[in-house]
C-alpha cells in the first residue's frame, strides 16, 4: 500500500492506494496551525477508513503501507513521508491519472493559490503558473467574502445559483472586493447576485493567469465544494471543463502515485 | 519519477573575497574621511552614470545603489522603506530609493555596522546622476540634493533603444561633456582629457577582466554562481575606472581559471543551469543560494552580473565611448535587442531554463511584464519561471510561494 498526503495551506489530504494505483481509502481535514499534526490525523484517519478483514486492526494495516509521499506548502514538515514533490507535480499526475493520453491545462484552485499546470498528452509537464502575492481567486478570497457578507460558505454553492445576475464585483484585490461588497449591498443587490459576482469574480482571475486553451481540467478544494465555479469557468472559455472524481484529492493522488512509482527504484521505504 | 539526488554539497569559497572585502573596506573609509574632511570633494554618482569623468576630475565617487544594495542584502531595509513612504515617497516606486531615503531620516546606515567609525553615509559635493536606469535615480538624487543644498547635474538617457546610432551617442555625449563646467567649479580641478582617457582605460580593463571572470561560467560545471556573482561584482561597480578594481579582477580571474581547468564546479553536483533575469532579491540570497544548491541547480548567468560589461570604452575616443557604453547596456534597450542577447547568453552558458524575477517596485529591470518570456519560450524552446518578489521589501515577496515555484520547475527539469 502507498500513500500520498497533501498538506496545504487550509487543508490536509491523505490518499492511500494499493499497487495498482487504485485508491483504498482517502480522509481530509482542516490544515490549522501545525502540519506535523494534521498529517498525522489525516493519515490515521485515511487508514481508519480502510476496510478491515474480520479481527484484524488498523495497526495492521499502518504497516503495510510501503511509502509515503507528502506534498503541499507543509510537504517537509512531517516525518511520515519519506519522499516530497510539489503540490504542482502530483496535481499533474493526479490529473493525468484520471485523463490519460490527452494534453490538459490544469487549473487548481487551493485554499491560498491558483495555478495553472499544462501537461502534454504523455503526461509531462511542459508549463504551470502560480498566481501572484495575494489571495483573490482562491479559496480564501471566497472565505474573506462569506466573512464580510455573514453568510456560511457552504450556502454559497446553493445559493448562486438561485440566480443568473452577478454583481459586479473586483478580481483585482481581496481587500478592495471586500469594500465593493458594502457599495452592492448599499444599491440593494441581492445576497444571490453578490455571492455569483463574488464567483465570477474569482474565475475571472483565473482567467488572467493563461489563456487556458486545449482540455482544461479544474482541480482542488474550492470546485469540490462549489461546483458552480465548473460551470462559470466553462461558461468563461467557451467549453466544458473536465473535473475529475474528489478534485480536492487530485494532489494527494499524485503525492501517492510519486510513492508508488518510486517504490521500484528505491524498495520499501 | 526517480527521486532527484537532493545532497547538500557546499558551495566552495572563493580565496579572493579576502582582499575584496579590504577593497571594499578602504573605499567606503576613503570616502568618510574626505567627507569629514572636506577634501577631496565627494560625487554621488548613480550605478552606470559618469564615474570615469568624476574620478578623472579628482573626485572620491559614492555609489548609492550600492548602498540600496547593502540595505537589502542587510535585511534593514524594511525598516527604513516606511519612513520614506510616510513622505510621499510611495510604497510602489524603487526599494533602494525608498530604504536609502528611510535610512536617512532615522540617521543610520548599515556600514556603522561594517565599518567601525563610518556613522553616515559621506556628505556629497555634487549628485551626478545617469536616468539609463531609471527616472527614479534622478528623484532619488534631488531629495538628497535638496537635503545637502549640493548640486544635482546628469544625463538623461534614452529608453527602449534597438540599434545604439551615432544619434544617441551624440546626444548622450554632449549632456556627458555639458557636465563639466559645474565639476570644474565644485571640484575646483581644470578638466584634464588625459586624466579622463586614463580612467577610461581602467574602466576598460576593469570591464575586459569583469567579462572573462562571468564567462568561467560557461564551462560545465561552472566554477562560480550567480549568487558569488553578486558579491564579486563590488569592485566593478564602485571602483570603476580605478587600478584597484583591476587588481582584484587579475587576482580573481586566475582562481576561477584553475578551477575551470580541474572541472571543479561550485556546486558539487551541477544537474541543471539556469538564467537569471532581474534584480537579485538582497535580502533572500542565502536562502536562494542555498535552495537552488540543494536542487543542484546552478543560476550560472544573469542580466544583472552582466549589467557591468562594458565592451565600447575606448580611451582615444573617452566622451562618444563612454556615452555608447552606457548606451548599450541592456536595461536601456529594446525587447527586441534585450531577446537577442538573452538567447546569445542562453547558448552561451548553456542553460536549460530561464527564469525571470518580476521584482514590484523594479518595473526597468523586470522584463517579464511585456510577453518576453513566452516569445523566449517559443523562439529557444526552454521554459521559464517568473518569480514575483523585489530588490528590497520583501513585503513583496512571499517566500514559501517562491520556494514552490523554484522546486516545481527543477522538477520540470528532471524530467
Amino acid at each position: 500500500m502507498f500513500g500520498g498526503i497533501d498538506l496545504g495551506a487550509a487543508n490536509a489530504k491523505c490518499v492511500l492506494m494499493d499497487a495498482n494505483g487504485v485508491t483504498l481509502s482517502k480522509a481530509a481535514c482542516k490544515t490549522g496551525a501545525s502540519f506535523a499534526s494534521a498529517a498525522e490525523r489525516v493519515f490515521a484517519d485515511a487508514i481508519a477508513a480502510l476496510a478491515l478483514s474480520p479481527g484484524e486492526a488498523a495497526g495492521q494495516r499502518r504497516a503495510e503501507i510501503e511509502a509515503v509521499c507528502s506534498t503541499g506548502y507543509g510537504r517537509a514538515s512531517t516525518g511520515l513521508a519519506s519522499l516530497t514533490r510539489t503540490e504542482i507535480s502530483c496535481q499533474a499526475l493526479g490529473c493525468a491519472h484520471y485523463f490519460p493520453g490527452r494534453a490538459l491545462t490544469i487549473v487548481d484552485i487551493g485554499g491560498q493559490d491558483t495555478k495553472v499546470i499544462r501537461l502534454d498528452s504523455t503526461g509531462a509537464r511542459t508549463d504551470f503558473r502560480m498566481n501572484r502575492k495575494c489571495a483573490a481567486g482562491t479559496g480564501a478570497f471566497l472565505e474573506e467574502m462569506a466573512h464580510r457578507l455573514d453568510i456560511p460558505l457552504a450556502e454559497f454553492d446553493r445559493m448562486a445559483r438561485t440566480t443568473s445576475a452577478s454583481a459586479p464585483i473586483s478580481s483585482f484585490c481581496t481587500v478592495f472586493a471586500a469594500t465593493e461588497l458594502i457599495a452592492r449591498i448599499r444599491t440593494g443587490e441581492s445576497k444571490e447576485s453578490i455571492i455569483r459576482g463574488i464567483f465570477v469574480s474569482l474565475v475571472k482571475r483565473v482567467r488572467e493567469l493563461d489563456p487556458l486553451d486545449g482540455d482544461v481540467a479544474l482541480t482542488g478544494g474550492v470546485v469540490a465544494y462549489h461546483a458552480v465555479v465548473a460551470d462559470l469557468l466553462s461558461a468563461e472559455i467557451g467549453r466544458r471543463v473536465l473535473v475529475p472524481p474528489d478534485p480536492q484529492f487530485t494532489g494527494a493522488l499524485g503525492a501517492a502515485l510519486v510513492a508508488l512509482k518510486a517504490r521500484g527504484a528505491r524498495g520499501p521505504e | 519519477m526517480p527521486e532527484a539526488p537532493r545532497d547538500k554539497g557546499a558551495r566552495k569559497k572563493i580565496v579572493a573575497v579576502g582582499l575584496m572585502k579590504k577593497l571594499m573596506a578602504d573605499h567606503f573609509y576613503e570616502l568618510d574621511k574626505a567627507a569629514k574632511e572636506g577634501r577631496p570633494k565627494v560625487a554621488w554618482c548613480t550605478s552606470v552614470g559618469p564615474a570615469e569623468l568624476l574620478r578623472a576630475m579628482g573626485f572620491l565617487v559614492y555609489f548609492p545603489e550600492n548602498h540600496g544594495a547593502v540595505l537589502g542584502a542587510t535585511r534593514t531595509a524594511n525598516d527604513y522603506i516606511p519612513l520614506a513612504n510616510a513622505i510621499g515617497y510611495s510604497p510602489d516606486i524603487c526599494s533602494y530609493l525608498t530604504s536609502d531615503v528611510g535610512a536617512f531620516l532615522k540617521g543610520e546606515t548599515p556600514l556603522s555596522k561594517a565599518y567601525e567609525g563610518i556613522t553616515s553615509v559621506p556628505k556629497p559635493d555634487v549628485l551626478v546622476f545617469n536616468t539609463n536606469q531609471c527616472r527614479e535615480v534622478q528623484d532619488w538624487f534631488l531629495w538628497f540634493g535638496r537635503r545637502f543644498k549640493a548640486p544635482v547635474i546628469g544625463v538623461n538617457s534614452y529608453r527602449g533603444v534597438k540599434d545604439v546610432t551615432e544619434a544617441h551617442v551624440e546626444g548622450v555625449a554632449k549632456q556627458i561633456e555639458a557636465l563639466v563646467p559645474t565639476l570644474e567649479k565644485v571640484s575646483g580641478n581644470k578638466f584634464d582629457i588625459d586624466a579622463l582617457r586614463k580612467t577610461v582605460a581602467l574602466s576598460l580593463e576593469t570591464t575586459v577582466l569583469w567579462k572573462k571572470v562571468l564567462e568561467t561560467a560557461a564551462a560545465v560545471p561552472s566554477p562560480i554562481t550567480f549568487f558569488d556573482g553578486t558579491i564579486h561584482m563590488g569592485p566593478a561597480v564602485v571602483l570603476r575606472g580605478t587600478q584597484q578594481a583591476v587588481d582584484y579582477y587579475k587576482a580573481l580571474l586566475p582562481e576561477l581559471e584553475q578551477r575551470v581547468a580541474e572541472k571543479s564546479g561550485a556546486l558539487e553536483n551541477e544537474r541543471h543551469r539556469l538564467y537569471w533575469d532581474g534584480m537579485p532579491i538582497w535580502g533572500k540570497l542565502r536562502e536562494m543560494a542555498e535552495l537552488f544548491q540543494s536542487l543542484n541547480t546552478n543560476v550560472v548567468a544573469s542580466t544583472y552580473c552582466n549589467s557591468w560589461i562594458f565592451d565600447a570604452f575606448n580611451p582615444k575616443d573617452p566622451f562618444r565611448s563612454m556615452a555608447r557604453a552606457y548606451t548599450e547596456l541592456f536595461i536601456v534597450r529594446s525587447d527586441e535587442a534585450k531577446e537577442a542577447y538573452i538567447e546569445s547568453m542562453v547558448k552561451k552558458f548553456k542553460v536549460t531554463g530561464i527564469l525571470f524575477h518580476d521584482s514590484k517596485t523594479c518595473p526597468n529591470n523586470s522584463n517579464c511584464r511585456h510577453g518576453m518570456p513566452q516569445r523566449l519560450k517559443e523562439r529557444l524552446g526552454i521554459p521559464f519561471l517568473v518569480v514575483y518578489g523585489d530588490l528590497n521589501d520583501l513585503r513583496c515577496y512571499s517566500e514559501e510561494q517562491a520556494k514552490t515555484s523554484i522546486e516545481a520547475f527543477v522538477e520540470q527539469l528532471e524530467r
